[in-house]
């Protein structure tokens, strides 16, 4: 049975409504978060305008920070894009499953646009819709909640400094509880992850203090953590179809 | 044009064409079971290589980003979303630290 899809292509008012509406709570998220973002950034000499531009155009907390970490330490540009491939490889999983919920019909263009901000938030408010992908829902989604993401990491920026230390100390560790928000509802699901978690853990703090390993760069070494983990996960338990759908 | 530019371009250029890629690209799913597998691991490997020490070594104390640490493990496994996890973390390394230091 094939659902009257002709008006989801064109503007449609509703959906763009809904979009707007659920992008709110996500923008407020983002925006505390990326001050936090914004403080990381400045120390890697990163301007306010520059900060904007990035998050704007990024849009992916884990993968701006390791880029700004490894910034401070002058990574080549190799690192630099291997670093942002690496951080941002969820995205990858995401626009898979995106794209299959999209209207094969439906104008080329939209997938372009909407390629933009596919971020864990805005994927999730969009997949937990039933049915084909409406892209009027998805460029409301983006308009509430991408400019607090580009405005709070400028104004981290530019506020850095001046911020007490005692604040910067809090807010510097926003980022890494929306990462435990992100990897602890699935451990507590699944064993395998929160033995994949633990380990990571434990091997990111060896990997620090190993005397070879430790004199990698910081992005380098979380790369090479998360091949080899990944990769022996993927070894020793792979990962069925229906157990995807839960994770994602 | 400087480093900072040309490392922001890189990122978000290769940020973009991950994402536009499968949306463009790949119009059936992945058949490849250990591509799928290890795909599925990649975040929560990232992420939990990016946290941990790194939660620690972030605040003046590092107690106080162990406590955050702690706290926002239990939040999440409650059930807290990102940002009520994140807030709460921020609030317990205001607090930790106000007695720490």
């Amino acid at each position: 049975m094939k659902p009257a899809k002709a008006s989801s292509f064109a503007f449609d008012r509703r959906a763009f409504a809904e979009g707007l509406r659920d992008g709110v709570p996500i923008g407020l998220g983002y925006f505390a978060v990326a001050v936090s973002l914004g403080i990381a950034a400045r120390h890697a000499g990163v301007s306010p305008l520059q900060g904007f531009i990035a998050s704007w155009l990024t849009t992916a907390s884990a993968g701006e920070h390791a880029v700004f970490t490894s910034m401070i330490a002058q990574a080549t540009y190799l690192e630099i894009a291997v670093i942002t491939l690496i951080a941002n490889a969820r995205y990858l999983l995401m626009s898979c499953a995106l794209s299959q919920r999209m209207d094969p019909d439906m104008p080329f263009w939209h997938r372009l646009i909407i390629g933009l901000h596919v971020t864990d938030e805005i994927f999730g408010v969009t997949i937990a819709r039933p049915g084909t992908l409406v892209p009027s829902y998805s460029y409301g989604t983006m308009i509430t909640a991408v400019p607090p993401w580009a405005i709070g990491t400028a104004l981290g920026i530019i506020l850095g400094n001046a911020l007490p230390a005692r604040i910067v100390s809090a807010l510097s560790v926003a980022l890494y509880g929306m990462f435990l928000a992100i990897i602890i509802p699935p451990s507590r699901k699944s064993r395998v992850i929160a033995a994949l978690v633990l380990a990571s853990f434990a091997l990111s703090y060896a990997a620090g203090r190993l005397p070879l390993v430790s004199s990698l760069s910081g992005g380098t070494r979380t790369i090479i953590l998360t091949v080899i983990l990944s990769a022996a996960a993927a070894i020793l338990f792979p990962v069925h179809d229906d157990e995807q759908k839960e994770g994602a | 044009m400087s480093y900072t530019w040309i490392c922001i371009l890189i990122m978000a250029g290769v940020s973009y064409l991950i994402r536009v890629l499968p949306l463009t690209l790949i119009r059936r799913p992945i058949r490849n079971a250990f591509i799928r597998s290890f795909l599925y691991y990649v975040p929560y490997v990232t992420l939990s290589v990016m946290t941990f020490p790194a939660i620690v070594e972030a605040t003046q104390s590092p107690a106080a980003g162990a406590i955050a640490l702690a706290v926002g493990v239990a939040a999440a496994w409650m059930g807290a979303g990102l940002f009520p996890v994140a807030v709460s973390c921020c609030t317990v390394v205001l607090i930790a630290e106000f007695f720490l230091l």
